[in-house]
């Protein structure tokens, strides 16, 4: 019982963490005003490049680098056309979501001789190397460094945020872009920023999948990540923490699919897999309420106009 | 407004825009990997319409993501975003699959049958999704996306059942022939079917190498009713003026709430019907289990942005994109090019589209032309100048 429990928690870690990124993607977007629908997309292009990465340099850190800056050229597209063109961002990002599985699939088979996949690449380390732990009950909390690393960016975010001039800033353009332009806050420049974030969350979570939880790029390694994630923020109202908790308890459902797909229950598996969407639904209808988004969320700013 | 102007200010312009850039871009993908994009393109062409069994199979593929792309687009008009076009697609076959293999009845009653269980399954998903947003505002974005997992688990459950599972396959068992609907289907596979198209070669390949059926006919019908729908009812007027402004439509006496569900029934019908015409119009006439999404709800979305949420638009934007996917297959085949490059393709397309500012810009400069032309040559009472002056 104590080692379902702890194998339950480790579980729930692994499977949360690039929803954390992903959900720290949102976040950032969404909080300068910038709706990110994209998410999806640029995860998949963080999860290509850093595998692809780490495979060709041998180090899984540059893999992690390198996603998380191709992830953040993806998302300069939807910044361009979301900041400087004021483009329809629901569009923007459907058309990202589209464009890099595409991509990402094509940069595959370039490199690796047609196939769909990468081959297998070097892993980032577990916090306590790959035997800490081993053999004892608790080694399912040997966690991949990405999970701590998902934390302390939560924690920096909520820093950033809510407790420094920049983050002010970064909230007030997301509510009211027009007033904190008469203040002299650049808008466009905030929000470029903020969507690049985005986009390097975004390419870090793709790569704590492909170089942490398994360790190849494959077609469906990422699906309906960077969507669940998006559901997460919502959840979440917007703010670092509260996305990261609901990330946890997608995590914690899917973790409970795991264990109880290996126990003799007799609930048939697909209906199991169910469990952490029908899970979601519920939640939301029981407990949060109507959420309230940052009020320029997904609106553009044209500067000047009424 | 000289014609120029007017029509690189009106919405053709800009599809067309974002069309051109999607394959220049394409283009330039191709060559930075070694292919060269002219044949790729010309293979691409005649792998959409170099055959008339491959333009038989263009219509087909365009028959769900028309209807796919008709439900995001009254949904859009409305204020709604149904990123639920896949599960409620996905639902309608499941339902469709469900009553076509337990129901035998004669044709006239067995194939409306059918495909009322799938446009219900989508309409209740839908309302489903509705009501979550219309009584506890919960975003439909997230129920959507939770209920496409939800249905993609079900239909894999449901193939996988002891009831429906065809032993020692990957399927579900097919719906009675009776629910089938191919066009001639049973006469073009009798002796004198066979005979008669034996005399007219492109008839015979069309009819008998594919499964041309009456799916696209129903959906361009049903695009025409959304547009109906949508601009010449006191429904769809009620419709668009919750979606434009909720509070000015609840003043004026309108049920926001039940407008909420209404519309995403509506649109999910629409996802329902592709599904179960999808069931009965293609081999193999039965649901399979799912590896990932197939991608029919969000083809529709890029069907619905290109044709700006116009439902009749949809009809062009779906044999567009139908023709780039399905002619895309044949870019791997003949050229060795990955045919991941129309996902690009169709990305770039819809990216472009996302940016309305493109054309005007260059109706602004035809006009600033223009102008300066005019003050060039007339004076402002309309008589020509002498050059001179000037």
């Amino acid at each position: 019982m104590f080692e379902n429990l702890i194998l339950l928690i480790g579980i729930t870690l692994m499977y949360s963490t690039p929803l954390v990124f992903g959900g720290l993607a949102g976040v950032i977007s969404e909080r300068s005003g910038v709706t990110n629908i994209g998410i999806e997309g640029m995860m998949v292009i963080g999860a290509v490049a850093g595998a692809s990465a780490s495979y060709f340099s041998g180090n899984p850190w540059i893999g992690f680098l390198a996603a998380g800056a191709c992830g953040a050229l993806i998302a300069l597209l939807h910044a361009v056309a979301s900041v400087s063109f004021a483009a329809d961002q629901t569009i923007s990002g459907v058309a990202i979501n589209m464009l890099a599985p595409g991509l990402a699939l094509f940069a595959c088979r370039r490199f690796f001789d047609g196939a769909a996949m990468s081959p297998i690449a070097p892993k980032l380390p577990k916090i306590l190397g790959e035997k800490g732990l081993a053999g004892t009950a608790y080694s399912s909390l040997n966690v991949n460094v990405t999970t701590v690393l998902a934390l302390l960016f939560t924690v920096a975010m909520w820093f950033v945020l809510y407790k420094t001039k920049w983050g002010l800033r970064v909230r007030a353009v997301g509510e009211h872009p027009a007033a904190a332009d008469t203040l002299g806050i650049d808008v466009y420049k905030v929000r470029y920023v903020c969507v690049l974030l985005s986009g390097m969350f975004a390419g870090f979570g793709g790569a704590s999948m492909t170089i942490a939880i398994i360790s190849q790029f494959t077609q469906t390694a990422i699906s309906g990540h960077g969507f669940i994630a998006m559901a997460a923020v919502i959840f979440g109202k917007w703010t670092p923490f509260g996305a990261y908790g609901a990330c946890l308890l997608f995590g914690f459902t899917q973790a409970l699919v795991v264990m109880l797909g290996g126990g003799d229950f007799v609930i048939p598996s697909q209906i199991l897999s169910m469990l952490p969407y029908a899970m979601t639904i519920i939640v939301l209808i029981l407990f949060v309420g109507r959420s309230v988004a940052p009020k320029a969320d997904g609106v553009p700013y044209v500067k000047g106009s009424r | 407004m000289s014609k120029l102007e007017k029509f690189l200010r009106g919405r053709f312009a800009a599809a067309l825009m974002a069309v051109l850039v999607g394959f220049a871009i394409s283009a330039v993908v191709l060559i930075a990997a070694g292919y060269n994009p002219i044949s790729a393109f010309a293979a691409l062409f005649h792998g959409a319409f170099g055959r008339p069994k491959y333009i038989a199979n263009v219509f087909i593929k365009a028959t769900p993501i028309l209807l796919t792309g008709v439900s995001v687009a009254f949904a859009f008009k409305t204020g709604l975003f149904n990123i639920g076009a896949e599960g409620q697609y996905i639902l309608g076959t499941v339902l469709a699959t469900i009553v076509g293999v337990k129901l035998n009845l004669p044709m006239p009653l067995q194939v409306p049958i059918v495909l009322a269980a799938g446009i219900l399954g989508g309409a209740a998903l839908g309302a489903f999704v509705g009501w979550l947003k219309a009584h506890f505002g919960i975003h439909e974005v997230i129920t959507s996306i939770m209920c496409n997992w939800i249905v993609f688990y079900l239909c894999n459950y449901v193939v996988m059942s002891d009831t429906f599972h065809k032993p020692n396959s990957s399927s579900a068992l097919a719906v009675n022939p009776r629910s089938y609907t191919m066009i001639l289907g049973n006469w073009k596979k009798s002796d004198a079917g066979k005979e008669f198209l034996s005399n007219i070669p492109w008839l015979r390949e069309i009819l008998l190498k594919t499964d041309l059926n009456y799916g696209f006919i129903i959906a361009v019908l049903i695009a025409i009713l959304a547009s109906i729908i949508l601009t010449r009812t006191k429904l769809g007027y009620e419709l668009r003026a919750v979606g434009f402004n909720r509070d000015a439509a609840r003043f004026s006496g309108i049920s926001v709430e039940r407008n909420i569900v209404l519309s995403m029934l509506i649109a999910g019908a629409f996802c329902g019907l592709a599904g179960a015409l999808a069931v009965t119009g293609i081999a193999p006439h039965t649901i399979t289990l799912l590896a990932g999404m197939e991608g029919y709800g969000f083809n529709g979305m890029s069907v619905a942005f290109i044709a700006a949420c116009s439902p009749l638009g949809c009809i062009p934007a779906s044999i567009l994109f139908a023709s780039l996917i399905y002619g895309g297959m044949s870019v791997q085949q003949t050229m060795g090019a990955p045919s991941d490059i129309i996902n690009i393709m169709i990305g770039t397309i819809v990216f472009f589209t996302a940016l309305p500012g493109l054309t005007p810009v260059l109706a602004n400069m035809v006009a600033k032309r223009r102008k300066d032309q005019e003050n060039v040559r007339v004076s402002k009472d309309g008589t020509p100048l002498p050059e001179k002056e000037v």
